[in-house]
């Protein structure tokens, strides 16, 4: 492999890592919280399709981002009545939101578009432009140092950039601000918090907020940045791999960015080559595109550096037991 | 806790559940244009208005009972297996290599065998998360959604690479010997005299799904094994302090759930397509979870419900083909029951439950 390859799978791999890295981000603020959050999967889509909706309507790429945060907030908002109201399942409501998402995208799309679930093909203005960098044009000449600024690090959509400018985001705030510090209380132990005289319903109703907007950024950026449009069940999972991510980083922020580069790498390598042949046998490219998931059973059996979830993770708060 | 007597728990919740998420999908009809009540109609007269239509809606009730049992007898134990689609696709591997290799002299016993090896394959796909969380704790829920994801890269594999015959197009494997078709329900019912359609794929496999049910009966409700996976889904604290071993019953469940998550193979790879087709589940793992839900986790209740959503499979492909309502209205109705019958159960319960005391005062 010839470096102008591997700038070319590295460039794809920051491109598909923004994705999972918005919703890995997502997903650490709901559960950081205590609320598991298995709809992450089906925020995305719902966001992907009302971006790709609104922005094909309306030709307005920020209209769009702004539909697809709505409509994955929205999702959010059932998930918050239903795991933290109502005090269900959280884990059966996400389930519950997934299949809400994937079914609701497909009838909407069949009635307003007519074209069995996909939105019209977006053109310029409907979709994220790649942004390029001051000066890129200027070092891509260079040796080594040019191609790496002017394809790896240049020429993203905006998103990508806000995506990894989140990462030292959510750390502040989770760390350093607090707010963050009681969302991480909260989702260790509520009680602690409630005594405290801080609201654990308001506290997590906040962080399944914010994680209706990451979630609704991550949709976005698939239907308006990486594709362009809406195709039924464009985002294949990616929600769980996201899942997956949050699991290895260790419920992490800056760990979640190594965890979504590296799945991200993991799928650029699986779409470039079919399979990988290392002389004496062939990785087929479905062991690839399994990876992430092999990895994180092994993570999560704990034979490489224990996973540990936060303590109130998946319970409902009830005051005065 | 009795502040409902027994029949409200079990039957009026749901129902009231059940009403809530039907009500809403007829919102959502309503909202794409499309008139309810015509599409009721249609779906009851499609899946219950012939007996044509009433295979189709047992066939894919087969699937979601064998899928529900799988969920509910997880759920008694205080687990929750979102693993049913992995576990029913390696069923589907087991059927394919069972009808594949071996040259079996009648169907019958290739049925068996068949069962047999769908459940070995169904089990041993949910054995690793359950061995997981048994002994690592890592939770069972992730665990069996990462094993879906491994189960669909390694069926792909299977079936491009290893099972399909040479120089064949699709990605499926050969197709079993003719003489291993199921006996079709309608050629069984025409021996006791019952006329019913054969042209639908309604098969053998429900008569063993109907067996399945009574076997869940029995073991959750007559036999030692049962009850200590209800009193460990009940309080695993307790039971463990009774001296149930919370390894042992966490496995059992698991492996139980697996088994018949993989049985499901037998009505769709064995008994309608003959052959192994990729995504030949098409989300009757997922299903079997509104199923459970629905069903209340017990039997009879996973029976019902398991008719009630193979009418709406049957009732929504009528819908797609005769109006401009996609089939994906299935999978809302389906979050829906999920939504309301499992998540938002409290919102159901708890004015129910006012109602009971209400009225227990006013006796008093």
């Amino acid at each position: 492999m010839d470096f102008a390859t591997l700038i070319q799978i590295l460039d794809s791999t920051v491109r598909l890592a923004t994705p999972l890295l918005f919703a890995c981000l997502a997903g650490l603020f709901s559960e950081r919280a205590g609320v598991f959050d298995i709809g992450l999967e089906g925020k995305m889509l719902a966001a992907a399709f009302l971006s790709a909706a609104v922005a094909a309507v309306t030709g307005s790429v920020w209209l769009g981002v702004l539909a697809g945060i709505f409509a994955s907030l929205l999702l959010s908002g059932i998930h918050g009545l239903a795991s933290i109201t109502f005090r269900g399942n959280q884990l059966i409501s996400g389930v519950a939101i997934n299949f809400l998402a994937s079914g609701l995208t497909v009838l909407l799309g069949q009635k307003w578009f007519g074209l069995g679930g996909r939105t019209p093909p977006l053109t310029d203005g409907g979709r994220f432009e790649p942004i390029t960098l001051p000066f890129a044009d200027a070092i891509a000449p260079l040796p080594f140092i040019g191609p790496i600024y002017a394809e790896l690090i240049s020429g993203h959509s905006i998103l990508v950039y806000l995506a990894i400018a989140c990462v030292p985001a959510s750390a502040w705030v989770l760390y350093r601000t607090r707010f963050g510090l009681r969302l991480r209380a909260v989702g260790e132990n509520p009680a602690a918090v409630d005594t405290a005289g801080v609201s654990v319903i308001g506290i997590r109703y906040a962080a399944i907020a914010i994680c209706g907007v990451l979630c609704g950024l991550a949709g976005a950026y698939l239907a308006l940045g990486l594709a362009a449009g809406f195709g039924k069940e464009m985002t294949a999972g990616r929600g769980f791999i996201a899942l997956a991510a949050l699991i290895f980083a260790k419920w992490r922020p800056w760990y979640a960015l190594g965890a979504t580069m590296l799945f991200g790498f993991l799928e650029a390598v699986g779409n470039r080559f079919p399979s990988i042949d290392l002389g004496l046998f062939a990785i087929p490219s479905q062991f690839v595109q399994a990876l992430p998931y092999i990895i994180t059973v092994v993570i999560l059996a704990g034979f490489i550096g224990k996973a540990k979830p936060p303590r109130a993770g998946g319970e409902p708060y009830v005051k005065e037991r | 806790m009795s502040t409902m007597p027994k029949w409200a728990d079990a039957v009026l919740v749901p129902l009231i559940s059940l009403v809530i998420a039907f009500v809403i999908s007829g919102l959502v009809i309503l909202a794409i244009g499309e008139d309810p009540i015509a599409a009721m109609k249609l779906m009851i007269t499609g899946a219950l208005g012939s007996t044509y239509g009433w295979g189709y809606t047992l066939y894919y009730s087969t699937n979601f009972i064998f899928t529900g049992l799988a969920v509910s007898v997880a759920f008694q134990a205080g687990l929750f297996n979102i693993g049913g689609e992995g576990q029913a696709s390696l069923g589907g591997l087991g059927v394919a290599l069972a009808c594949l290799f071996v040259p079996w002299p009648h169907w019958s016993l290739a049925l068996i065998g068949a069962a047999t090896m769908a459940a070995l394959f169904g089990a041993a796909w949910a054995a690793i998360p359950a061995y997981l969380q048994a002994k690592r704790g890592s939770h069972v829920v992730i665990t069996t959604i990462m094993f879906n994801y491994i189960a669909a890269a390694l069926m792909i594999y299977v079936l491009v690479t290893v099972l399909r015959p040479t120089g064949a197009m699709d990605t499926a494997s050969a197709r079993f010997d003719d003489s291993l078709k199921l006996p079709r329900l309608g050629d069984i019912l025409g021996l006791v005299g019952i006329p019913f359609n054969n042209r639908n794929p309604a098969n053998i496999s429900l008569l063993i799904a109907l067996v399945a049910c009574v076997g869940v009966w029995l073991l959750m409700w007559r036999t030692r094994l049962g009850y200590q996976l209800r009193a460990f889904g009940k309080s695993e604290k307790a039971s463990v302090y009774a001296g149930i071993n919370p390894v042992r019953i966490t496995m059992y469940a698991m492996l139980i759930s697996g088994g018949l998550s993989g049985m499901m193979a037998i009505n769709t790879v064995m008994g309608e397509a003959n052959r192994l087709l990729l995504n030949s589940v098409e989300g009757a793992g997922f299903i079997g979870i509104a199923v459970a839900l629905m069903g209340r986790s017990h039997p009879v209740g996973v029976l019902l419900a398991a008719i009630l959503f193979g009418f709406l499979y049957q009732g929504g492909a009528e819908l797609a083909l005769w109006t401009t309502i996609p089939r994906e209205l299935i999978i809302v109705i389906q979050a829906l029951v999920i939504l309301f019958t499992g998540a938002m159960d409290n919102m159901v319960r708890k004015p129910v439950e006012s109602l009971f005391l209400m009225l227990r005062k006013g006796k008093a």
